[in-house]
């Protein structure tokens, strides 16, 4: 059997780009970006993690034009990033100065500042809720706009909108892990090849940028019972960070550029090996992300942990999950592999024919 | 019988009958070879994975429209989980709920064990995060299956040794392993040590349900249940003693350990907050009853 | 007991890796024991052997020559295709020790037969400390008492030079001849009348082979066990074992006495084997 060969690849190209745009605009109503940023803000959320990039409406519009696929959005935005010069290097941004918007901790029932449950989903029956289908859009501004009055009307909130790390606490107690302070330049993966053993700066920079499904799998495999870093959530807050950078002329001073929302968590573990206390590992993701932020604690405390599991594997870990590469090499599978397959065919084939001619002897 | 929740009908107790029925008798498995993990099709629910869908799928099946129900979390029936399956659980079958733990017909419970011994008309149901106390022995499923049925336990006995050996104490926080009716070595859920004796020769029936791991096991009334100890580290629970509730005034009971962060003052409270509640009460009507007598 | 009665007894032990074919069926001189028609791999083929009480026999081979899966599969690592192993201690020797149960393999391994892989991290848990590990065995065997069981273990590690204030320790971060020696120790645990070892020096520094070497033989002289040691290394074989097996393609060639093979080997191969010793 022979293999005819492959031509008119421009023209099948150019249909299929043409089919595509059908695809995209089926139905009657069109898919309005700022919809997609208001309303769609989760998947908003979780596109802008995954491509290291904070910016709302461009994920909106990404998701837009690539029918809602979380792995092209991420795509189009870490393409359109590297059209983009890097002008300037924020200044570091404090986590316990976050705004916070919610904050929960499963160790202590009381830490100061208090636990704020905020909007989560984790107290609401996944039922479907069919009355939605006939939801009103009127309706529902009216409900808001009485919402916001009740809300003015709860008066400002005596507490302040910060609060100290739960973490501090059980420092000051001498009983979290010593670990050597690390001030060396963070190590940035956007800039340059993943140096290995990475650098813990490089670990969480490649694991907050990570495919969220791949940092939870890999997360949950690891305290299901082929890993060591069950965590209890010392501190999880969701809420605004401010960036700043610096003035660039002479006379300093800082320039406020806006804010960004993230999630940030820190779990507690086992100390790694030798080490005495409680270990500690990192979240922090983009947006409003609880599983994912949770996921890279875990995955952070693995990896300093050398022990025989997928999860402690740094290379295994760091090298796999990031979106862009794993969906690119996956789905390279379905290029043409004619002449790799070729001869492989034909090396199978005087394989078995000298060795039916030996079996003959 | 329907039930209704934002204008859509749900079965009564939420899962079809036939599941339901599934669940019964997987229920009976586990009651007939006690503590031997039977497994189940365990349903999605509206509620996550991982936050009490065992136990949540075993009230269900069990549940009755004239049954009452209790529900706590780590003791507590106001904490934020506990109150969501409660919501569930009577938006779907319209039954009353009580924070007494003698009113109750089902508990279910979420890391306690009330104080208030339960009575052989009451079942008590657990969720169960890891129902399999071989798990850190080895992570395959079917080795672990193949090791229960060899009664094959070394592995847990060298996790207790080596804790002991590495940290001074063979006992683990929650979840200390048991015996169950000397066959099958059980993980009793995350209770504190300090519940474990209780479910020795108990009057009560204990459901455990596992949701995520898709596991149900039972201790029946009046079956052995034996905490893992070797034999010069006799089994020791939680010291509780010099302690005392500083809203009931208990002693004797499972505590939380609170801090005032202003004061920085340490001091107890009941863990179990319906029995703490049912003493203040009954404190108040005593005085009640001498301000009037 | 009888001197003469063997503690253990292999009869024709075979394990294929494949179904085999006519060919190889009527083949038995396979080179490296593969069919060159139906590919399967006759890792070990009509094997029997008798070990002695108190003997050390050798077996030496290269590598592909079916050593290793014999012994694997003695400690049941490896499920035999045909044949049989009996121990004169193990229901009057009458039980085919290949089927028995796996409660029953695991009786066997923890109190009639001791093994020590190449590889540490076959024979020991490395998240556990080198105590729990040893502890393992005593716990296999109905302990349940922790006081003793320290002691004992205490014991067993000072006898392979291992410093009790390493007792806590998990074995990964012990050296190899380390770890070696705390497989060693873990394996005799229970007093086994049997040890299996199967390249326990293989990979380590000559003076720390020499070490483990020593070691096992100061066992084996104390103790009384009898033992079965796997080399590709015939200068091993030739300072421990008191007879010899050589295999190649998984068959035996040739056996007797370490002496008799060394000074007059008969096979073809054992010559070229012991040519390249001398």
């Amino acid at each position: 059997m022979g293999y005819v060969a492959v031509t008119g690849g421009q023209d099948a190209i150019d249909a299929s780009i043409e089919l595509l745009r059908e695809y995209r605009s089926g139905g009657k109503l069109p898919v309005d970006t700022e919809i997609l940023r208001d309303r769609m803000k989760l998947l908003i959320d979780r596109v802008m993690s995954e491509a290291g990039l904070y910016a709302p409406d461009y994920a909106a519009l990404a998701l837009k034009q690539c029918e809602g696929s979380t792995e092209e959005a991420v795509f189009l935005l870490r393409a359109y990033r590297s059209t983009l010069s890097r002008n300037y290097t924020s200044r570091t941004v404090h986590g316990d100065e976050m705004h916070i918007r919610r904050r929960i901790s499963s160790a202590f029932k009381d830490i100061p500042g208090g636990q704020m449950l905020g909007p989560t989903y984790d107290y609401v029956h996944r039922l479907l809720n069919f009355s939605l289908t006939e939801e009103k859009e009127e309706e529902l501004q009216q409900w808001r706009a009485a919402f916001e009055e009740k809300a003015a009307q709860a008066g400002e909130v005596s507490l302040s909108d910060t609060a100290p790390r739960v973490l501090d606490l059980l420092r000051q107690e001498g009983l979290l892990e010593q670990v050597q302070e690390d001030r060396s330049e963070p190590c940035d993966v956007t800039m340059e090849n993943l140096p290995l053993p990475a650098p813990r700066s490089a670990i969480l920079q490649t694991l907050t940028r990570a495919d969220t499904g791949f940092v939870s799998g890999l997360a949950y495999s690891d305290i299901r019972g082929f890993g060591m870093s069950h965590p209890t959530i010392g501190e999880l807050r969701y809420g605004s960070l401010e960036i700043e950078v610096d003035y660039p002329l002479e006379g300093g001073g800082v320039w406020y550029v806006g804010e960004i929302f993230v999630t940030e968590v820190e779990g507690l573990m086992g100390a790694r090996a030798g080490g005495e206390g409680i270990g500690v590992g990192y979240g922090c993701v983009f947006g409003r992300n609880d599983t994912k932020a949770i996921a890279m604690s875990v995955l952070d405390h693995a990896l300093t942990l050398s022990i025989d599991s997928p999860t402690s594997d740094m290379e295994f870990v760091l090298l796999h999950g990031d979106c862009l590469e794993m969906n690119g090499f996956i789905s390279h599978l379905k290029l043409p592999h004619y002449v790799t397959f070729q001869s492989k065919l034909d090396g199978l084939r005087n394989r078995k024919r000298s060795l039916e001619h030996e079996g003959n002897d | 019988m329907k039930e209704t929740i934002n204008g859509s009908e749900y079965n009564f107790a939420f899962l079809d009958e036939g599941s339901k029925r599934e669940i019964r008798r997987a229920i009976l498995h586990a009651i007939a070879v006690p503590g031997y993990q039977v497994p189940f099709g365990s349903r999605e629910l509206p509620i996550g994975r991982g936050w009490g869908t065992g136990g949540i799928q075993l009230t269900m099946s069990l549940i009755g429209p004239d049954d009452i129900l209790k529900v706590i979390d780590q003791g507590n029936d106001d904490s934020v989980n506990a109150v969501s399956i409660k919501r569930l659980i009577s938006a779907t079958t319209g039954v009353k709920t009580t924070t007494d733990a003698a009113e109750a017909d089902i508990i279910q419970s979420r890391h306690r064990v009330p104080e208030e011994p339960l009575r052989e008309d009451q079942v008590l149901v657990l969720q169960v995060p890891t129902p399999e106390p071989l798990r850190s022995v080895d992570a395959h499923e079917a080795v672990t299956r193949q090791l229960h049925a060899d009664a094959e336990y070394t592995g847990i006995w060298v996790n207790l040794f080596e804790q002991l050996l590495t940290r001074g104490s063979p006992f683990r926080g929650a979840d200390h392993p048991v015996m169950t009716d000397g066959r099958y070595v059980m993980n009793p859920s995350p209770i504190p040590r300090y519940d474990n004796p209780k479910l020795n020769q108990a009057q009560c029936l204990f459901l455990f349900g596992a949701g995520r791991e898709k596991k149900i096991y039972a201790v029946p009334p009046y079956t052995d249940v034996k905490s893992l100890a070797f034999e010069d580290y006799p089994f020791r629970q939680e010291d509780m003693s010099g302690r005392k509730c500083r809203l009931c005034g208990a002693e004797n009971v499972y505590f939380d350990e609170m801090f005032d962060s202003q004061t920085g003052e340490r001091f107890y409270q009941c863990s179990d907050t319906g029995y703490c509640l049912k003493r203040r009460e009954a404190q108040e009507s005593k005085e009640g009853d001498k301000a009037h007598g | 007991m009888d001197k003469r009665t063997p503690v253990m007894e292999g009869k024709n032990i075979t394990v294929r890796f494949g179904d085999g074919c006519s060919y190889c069926r009527s083949h038995p001189e396979l080179e490296k024991g593969r069919c060159p028609v139906c590919h399967t791999i006759w890792g070990v083929r009509d094997v029997s052997f008798q070990l002695y009480p108190g003997e050390i026999l050798g077996i030496v081979g290269e590598s592909g020559s079916g050593k290793s899966t014999l012994l694997k599969t003695l400690y049941f690592d490896q499920a035999a295709t045909s044949g049989g192993a009996y121990l004169s201690l193990y229901q009057d020797g009458q039980k085919n020790i290949l089927e028995a149960s796996s409660q029953q393999k695991r009786y066997l391994r923890n109190h009639l037969m001791g093994m020590v892989y190449q590889n540490p991290m076959l024979g020991l848990r490395m998240k556990l400390s080198s105590g729990s590990n040893v502890a393992e065995k005593l716990i296999a065997a109905g302990n349940r008492n922790a006081g003793s069981m320290i002691d004992r273990s205490t014991e067993l590690l000072e006898h392979v030079e291992i410093p009790t204030e390493r007792m806590r320790d998990q074995p990964r971060v012990f050296s190899g001849g380390m770890q070696q020696r705390v497989q060693i120790s873990k394996a005799i645990a229970n007093n086994p009348p049997i040890l299996l070892l199967d390249e326990v020096t293989t990979g380590l520094d000559l003076s720390v082979q020499a070490k483990v070497l020593d070691l096992i033989r100061s066992i084996q002289e104390e103790l009384g066990i009898a033992m079965m040691i796997v080399s590709h290394d015939l200068a091993v074989i030739r300072m421990m074992s008191d007879r010899t097996m050589v295999m190649l393609g998984g068959r035996v060639v040739e056996e007797g006495l370490t002496d008799q093979i060394l000074e007059d080997p008969l096979h073809e191969y054992t010559q070229t084997l012991v040519s390249s010793l001398l």
